[in-house]
């Protein structure tokens, strides 16, 4: 929770050199090289090949979608909910109960449109249910509470073998084919996996600035006062976790199209806290901070093994690096990397006239 | 048979807001005690007394942030007493508090637009209104009324005190308020800006009723048309500016220290 307030005083801090008028205001439009971001986003299959375009672009594509749907509770709504990578593992294991698997005795073998909008229902009334336990707490109490449904949900998928098949998971999940194409091989998948992460990302955008997100920045802001402008605090949090709850489940759901297989591992309780890290070194005032994490996460959790070793220290000490980065970033910037590279472009801009008069309304 | 009862004496009744027997225990410590009070709508009244005498906790149980441990509140004849905040702010009554309850991560404009669409339809909508929204006109005009126009656009973590308490009103300005609670508007005011609220409170239209905490008796009384002095949590004196004023017993518990 500190975290978010300091990260937010900072924010002020560089509103009031006149630099920023709107937090919420990171759009694709007011910064150009973001069109050659997104353009090269689009061409990456003639850039990249295999490996780097599923394990390295797709697997920062899905991890920043479920750690977006933490920034999404954490920035708007002051929520830090380390339940998120557990509502997208609720959905991965939904699409494999409900779908196709080598594990004929557990699967019900629904086709994929029937059995990951199921996934995706459920994962939304996990994660609501999660979400109106956890409004009844506040700051470090939200933490704790969705760790804990975190980690029950963790046991309880090692120790159920009736449909979460223990600790062995379930394999060889189907993938779905439509339209004649395997959308499980590597440029199809990378596609859905772009589509996906694009529409949540824009979604998270438009509804910073619909009413719904509106509110939800004035609950984290002050509860009370919204409670005594006529709405109900509540309701609105819940809402705020259902909505998050949908972009875990959609990343959950590509998360276990990629490995094919998912076993309580993917659901461990430091798989929850991971999501915290990415969404906080990226930057969780923003929604495109939850990419940048997950894209800086993977990088090191792949190269920094063959790194460790390079330099003569035990590869599996790669966690080790990761610590130590998010520590250096977290000190230096409380909003993450997002927030050193906005403070580099304000000092550039220092002395120039204000950003921005006026016109960002609700239009 | 109750209900109907109720339903009743709610077409009789003319108090905007109706507090019987209302008493606030916070453990052993009586907050206040047995408190009744009736205001007519477009009434406007002062609650003088000192610190610790109960006045921002009667606020509170007005708008519901504590509930009373015994008592009841009527707005417009409708018995509130259990209703959470929101429901009897959807009802016209509106508050402001002593200590800005701002959205300080938010620009003056979106903390208007909340306040406009927090009583009005539709408040979580998914959808991004458009320029020509009726409520976006509603905030501008709101904005214009508390003149922050110039400010609009800018955090209100940026805005100075006095900018803070004029949109602290705006707020609670926001749809159709029919009763307001102002706690200490004044607070941290330069004598300009206490003009300037003066003005905003008597250009207020007549059917909007209003309770007033306020230390500084220069902005108190003449905004109002009657007073209610509180002491240690209960009700010491009602009467009219001018009575409570000259009334000697007040003069001494709270006039008093200034005038020697």
């Amino acid at each position: 929770m500190s975290l978010i307030q300091e990260a937010r005083t900072r924010e002020g801090g560089l509103a009031a050199r006149g630099a920023v008028s709107q937090p919420a205001a990171w759009s694709v439009t007011e910064h150009p090289w973001a069109w050659a971001l997104a353009a090269l986003l689009l061409i990456m299959p003639l850039i990249a090949n295999g490996f780097f375009l599923i394990e390295i672009f797709g697997t920062t594509l899905i991890l920043g979608t479920i750690a977006l749907s933490l920034m999404f509770l954490a920035g708007y709504g002051g929520m830090v909910s380390l339940m998120q990578l557990t509502i997208a593992g609720f959905a991965g294991y939904m699409v494999a109960v409900f779908g196709v698997s080598g594990n004929a005795n557990i699967s019900l073998g629904w086709p994929w449109w029937l059995a990951t909008p199921t996934a995706l229902v459920l994962a939304m009334l996990f994660g609501t249910l999660g979400g109106a336990l956890a409004v009844r707490t506040e700051g470090i109490y939200t933490i704790m509470i969705t760790l804990a449904i975190g980690a029950a949900f963790y046991y309880f998928t090692n120790q159920n073998w009736a449909i979460f098949n223990g600790h062995t998971g379930i394999n060889t999940i189907a993938t779905p084919h439509v339209l004649g194409i395997n959308w499980r091989t590597d440029i199809a998948f990378y596609y859905l996996i772009l589509a996906v992460a694009a529409l949540c990302y824009f979604a998270v955008l438009y509804l910073s600035r619909a009413p719904f997100g509106l509110a939800l920045q004035g609950v984290r802001d002050n509860p009370r006062r919204m409670a005594a402008l006529g709405f109900n605090v509540n309701a609105n949090r819940i809402a705020a976790y259902a909505f998050a709850a949908l972009i875990a489940g959609l990343g959950g759901v590509l998360q276990v199209w990629n490995y094919r297989q998912i076993s309580p591992g993917s659901v461990a309780v430091e798989r929850c806290i991971d999501i915290l890290i990415v969404a906080v070194v990226g930057g969780i005032t923003r929604p495109v901070g939850a990419y940048i994490g997950a894209f800086i996460f993977v990088i090191l959790r792949t190269f920094a093994l063959d790194f460790l070793v390079k330099v003569g220290l035990d590869g599996n000490r790669f966690r080790l690096l990761i610590g130590l980065g998010f520590l250096v970033i977290v000190l230096f910037s409380s909003d993450g990397v997002i927030g050193l590279y906005e403070r580099w472009r304000k000092r550039g801009q220092a002395g120039g006239a204000r950003s921005r008069p006026g016109g960002h309304g609700h239009g | 048979m109750d209900r109907v009862a109720d339903r009743l004496s709610a077409l009789g009744s003319t108090a905007a807001l109706e507090l019987r027997g209302v008493t606030r225990m916070f453990g052993a410590l009586a907050a206040l005690t047995d408190i009744t009070i009736t205001v007519r709508p477009g009434e406007r009244r002062a609650v003088l007394g000192s610190n610790g005498a109960g006045k921002t906790t009667l606020f509170n149980c007005v708008t519901g942030d504590f509930l009373p441990t015994s008592g009841t509140i009527r707005f417009f004849g409708e018995d509130v007493t259990g209703f959470p905040p929101y429901e009897r702010i959807r009802r016209g009554l509106r508050r402001t508090y002593q200590i800005s309850a701002l959205f300080l991560g938010l620009t003056v404009r979106d903390n208007v637009y909340l306040a406009c669409r927090g009583v009005s339809r539709a408040r979580f909508s998914m959808l991004r209104p458009s320029v020509n929204d009726a409520l976006m006109q509603a905030t501008e005009r709101l904005i214009e009324a508390v003149h922050l126009t110039s400010v609009r656009d800018q955090l209100v973590s940026e805005l100075a005190h006095g900018q803070q308490r004029q949109l602290e009103i705006a707020l609670a300005l926001a749809g159709a308020p029919r009763f307001i609670l102002f706690d200490e508007p004044a607070a941290g005011l330069s004598p300009t800006e206490r003009r300037e609220l003066v003005e905003i409170l008597t250009a207020l239209p007549s059917h909007i009723g209003y309770i007033i905490i306020e230390h500084d008796m220069d902005v108190a009384l003449r905004v109002v048309e009657s007073v209610t002095m509180m002491h240690n949590g209960r009700i010491f004196k009602e009467g009219a500016p001018q009575e409570i004023e000259s009334d000697p017993e007040v003069q001494e518990l709270y006039l008093g220290g200034g005038h020697e």
